[in-house]
C-alpha cells in the first residue's frame, strides 16, 4: 500500500482535480525556479557582466560582453581568497568544538552518568531558555577581558568565535538523546570484554552515532558560516575576518562588477556542500523544527 | 568532588568487620577512581569548562551589569536605574514597536506560506526531490550574502532588478527600502523569501505524518479536498504549527541582520529594531557603550523569549510523548 495524501487516487482520476494537479505543478515549478535558482542565476550572470550592463539592462541575458576578469579581480585584489580562508577556518574549528563538546557532554551525560550529571543537565537544558542574542554584552566583555585568566584578550583570536559556539545546549541534547536510544546491552557487553570508558566511547558509541553526528555537522558549519554579527565584533582585525565580515565592509571601495562576483564566489562553496549533501542537510532541517523537543 | 568522605582506614581495622557486601558504598580517592569518577570528570570537563565561561557566567554577568554603571574599569551599582532610563527612552518604544511590526509582517506573510507551499508539493507525485531542493536552496545562500544581493534588486532606479520587473507589468518604479514606509515590509519580504525553504522542509515531513487513515474516513463521510485539507490536514499539524509560530516570534524578536544591513535602522529610524538599539547603546560608539543600559534592555528581552521558549519546550515535550 503506497502512503497517500490529502487527495486520494480516485479523486486523481477526476478531471477537475487532474487539471487542478497540473496547474499546481505549473504554479510550483514556476515559483520555486524563479524565487529559489532565479537569484542565483542572476548573480552568476551579473558577476561575469561589467558593472554599466547590469545596472542599465539587470535582465539581458546576452551583455555586451563577458567579463571574466570580475572574478579574478575578486579573488584577488580584494583579497577574497583570504577571507576565503578564514571563513574555512572559523567553520572547520567551529565544527570540531562542537562536535568534541557535544559528543563527550553527551557521552557523560547518557551513558557514564555520574552523580552529579542531573546538576549538569539541568544547568545546560535551562540555558536553552536563554537567547544567545541577549548575551551578546557580557560575552563580548568576556572575550575582551576573560574572567579567572588575568590580562589576556581573546580579541582577533579565532578561539572567541568558536568557544562560546561549543557551549551549544540544543547540540548536547541532540546528542544525548540519541545516546539514550543507543542499546545498553551493547556497552554492557563491551565493558565485560574490558573496554574502559574512553574505549567504549571512541570504538563504540561514536561509530555508532554517525547519523547525528552528521546532523551536528550540518548545523555547526551552516551555523559558523553565516554568523556575521559575532565574528564582527569580536574579529575588528580585518585580516583575520570572514566573508560575511568583509563583504559588507569593502563593498563602499568596491566596483559593482567586481563585488557581485565576489557575492558569487561566497555562495559557491555553500551551494556545492548542499548539492552534495542534500540529503543530510534536508533530513537536518527537518529535524530543527520537528524533532527538537 | 565526589570524594567528600574522609578516609578512615584506622578506624575501619579497628571497628567490626562491615558485612563484605557492604564496602563498596565505602568511598575513597581510590574506589573514586576506580569507579570511573576521574574518566567521568575528564568527560564532563570541556562542556563544563566552555558553559562555564560562555554561558553561566554571562547570564550571571548580565544581570549584575544590569544594575551597575560601569566603564569597565569602575562599577557602581545604581539599582534600577539603567531599566528606568531605558523603559521611559521613547527611542526604546519606537524600536519595540518596529520590532513588533517585522513581527506581524512576518506572520501575516511567512508564517502561512511555507504551509501553502508544503500542502501543495506533497501533492505532486513526481520531482518531489527536485522541489524540495529548489525551496531550499535560498536557505543555503549566506544571510549576509543575500542581503547583500537583495539590496542591490531593491535599487529604487527604475533600471533597479526589482523595478525592471516591475515594469513589465506596468507597476511604476518602488522606492523599496530608501521609503519610510516600505523599508519594513521589504525587509519582511527578503527575510520571508530567506526562510521559508527551512519551514517548508518541516511541513512536508509533518504532512507524512498525517494517519492516512483519517483521510479515508473524511472521504467515507463525504468531504472533498477543501473540506480534508480544512478539517484533517490543518487540525492534525495543530502542534507544529504552534511550534513554529513560537519560533518565529523568537527569532523575529531578535531580527538582526537584515535592519543593520539593508538600512541600518533607517530611514528616519523607521527599522532601528530592538536588537539595533541593544547594539547601538552597547558598540557604536567605540570609547565604550552603555553597557549597563544595554544589559537592562537584553535582560527585558531575555525574560520575554525565555516565557516563550518555555511554552515551546512544554509543547514540543507533549508533541513527542503523545
Amino acid at each position: 500500500m503506497s502512503e497517500r495524501t490529502i487527495v486520494s487516487a480516485s479523486e486523481r482520476r477526476r478531471p477537475g482535480t487532474r487539471a487542478g494537479l497540473a496547474v499546481t505543478h505549473v504554479f510550483l515549478f514556476a515559483t520555486l525556479v524563479i524565487a529559489g535558482l532565479g537569484p542565483i542565476l542572476w548573480l552568476a550572470k551579473a558577476a561575469v557582466t561589467p558593472t554599466q550592463d547590469t545596472l542599465q539592462q539587470p535582465f539581458a541575458l546576452w551583455p555586451n560582453g563577458i567579463d571574466w576578469e570580475n572574478l579574478s579581480t575578486a579573488w584577488n585584489d580584494i583579497h577574497i581568497d583570504q577571507y576565503f580562508f578564514n571563513t574555512i577556518v572559523i567553520a572547520a574549528g567551529a565544527w570540531l568544538t562542537q562536535l568534541f563538546i557535544a559528543t563527550t557532554a553527551g557521552y557523560a551525560l547518557s551513558v557514564l552518568r555520574p552523580k552529579y550529571a542531573p546538576i549538569l543537565n539541568g544547568l545546560v537544558l535551562a540555558t536553552l531558555f536563554i537567547p544567545g542574542i541577549v548575551l551578546l554584552v557580557p560575552l563580548y566583555l568576556t572575550i575582551v577581558n576573560p574572567p579567572l585568566l588575568g590580562d589576556v584578550s581573546l580579541l582577533n583570536s579565532y578561539l572567541a568565535v568558536w568557544l562560546p559556539m561549543g557551549a551549544n545546549a540544543f547540540n548536547i541534547l541532540l546528542v544525548k538523546r540519541f545516546f539514550d536510544s543507543l542499546p545498553r546491552e551493547v556497552f554492557e557487553a563491551a565493558k565485560t570484554d574490558g573496554a574502559g570508558p574512553f574505549r567504549l566511547f571512541w570504538s563504540i558509541v561514536l561509530p555508532m552515532s554517525k547519523p547525528i553526528l552528521g546532523v551536528v555537522s550540518v548545523f555547526a558549519i551552516i551555523a559558523a558560516w553565516k554568523d556575521y554579527l559575532w565574528p564582527m565584533l569580536v574579529l575588528p582585525d580585518p585580516a583575520v575576518q570572514p566573508l560575511s565580515v568583509r563583504l559588507p565592509a569593502v563593498q563602499s571601495q568596491t566596483e559593482l562588477d567586481v563585488f557581485l562576483a565576489a557575492l558569487a564566489i561566497a555562495t559557491l562553496i555553500p551551494i556545492a556542500m548542499f548539492l552534495l549533501f542534500q540529503n543530510v542537510f534536508l533530513r537536518s532541517a527537518g529535524l530543527g523544527g520537528a524533532v527538537k523537543g | 568532588m565526589t570524594a567528600t568522605i574522609p578516609e578512615r582506614p584506622a578506624a575501619a581495622s579497628v571497628a567490626p568487620a562491615p558485612p563484605p557486601e557492604r564496602r563498596p558504598t565505602r568511598r575513597t580517592p581510590l574506589t573514586w577512581y576506580r569507579g570511573g569518577g576521574l574518566a567521568n570528570l575528564l568527560f564532563v570537563l570541556p562542556m563544563v569548562f566552555v558553559f562555564f565561561f560562555f554561558s553561566w557566567s554571562p547570564i550571571v554577568q548580565s544581570v549584575i551589569m544590569s544594575l551597575q554603571k560601569t566603564n569597565l574599569i569602575v562599577s557602581e551599582w545604581v539599582g534600577f536605574d539603567n531599566y528606568v532610563a531605558v523603559l521611559t527612552d521613547p527611542q526604546l518604544g519606537r524600536a519595540v514597536i518596529n520590532t513588533l511590526f517585522f513581527a506581524l509582517l512576518a506572520l501575516l506573510f511567512g508564517f502561512p506560506l511555507p504551509l501553502f507551499m508544503a500542502v501543495l508539493m506533497s501533492e505532486v507525485r513526481r520531482a518531489k526531490g527536485l522541489y524540495s531542493a529548489l525551496a531550499y536552496l535560498p536557505v543555503v545562500i549566506p544571510p549576509v550574502v543575500a542581503v547583500l544581493l537583495w539590496r542591490f534588486f531593491y535599487d529604487s532606479s527604475p533600471n533597479g532588478v526589482f523595478n525592471t520587473a516591475l515594469s513589465w507589468f506596468g507597476i511604476p518604479p518602488q522606492p523599496w527600502i530608501s521609503s519610510a514606509v516600505q523599508a519594513m515590509p521589504s525587509l519582511v519580504l527578503e527575510a520571508t523569501w530567506a526562510a521559508a525553504g527551512g519551514s517548508i522542509i518541516i511541513y512536508l515531513a509533518a504532512l507524512l505524518s498525517v494517519p492516512p487513515e483519517l483521510y479515508d474516513a473524511a472521504e467515507v463521510d463525504g468531504a472533498g479536498i477543501w473540506r480534508k485539507v480544512w478539517h484533517v490536514t490543518l487540525p492534525q499539524l495543530r502542534g507544529i504549527l504552534f511550534i513554529m509560530l513560537i519560533l518565529q516570534i523568537i527569532a523575529t524578536a531578535q531580527v538582526f541582520l537584515e535592519p543593520f544591513l539593508f538600512t541600518g535602522g533607517g530611514p528616519a529610524g523607521a527599522t532601528k529594531t530592538i536588537l539595533l538599539y541593544i547594539y547601538d547603546k552597547a558598540f557604536r560608539n567605540s570609547l565604550g557603550g552603555d553597557y549597563g543600559e544595554a544589559t537592562a534592555v537584553s535582560v527585558l528581552l531575555a525574560i520575554v523569549l525565555a516565557i516563550l521558549s518555555w511554552l515551546y519546550f512544554k509543547l514540543t515535550n507533549r508533541w513527542s510523548a503523545s
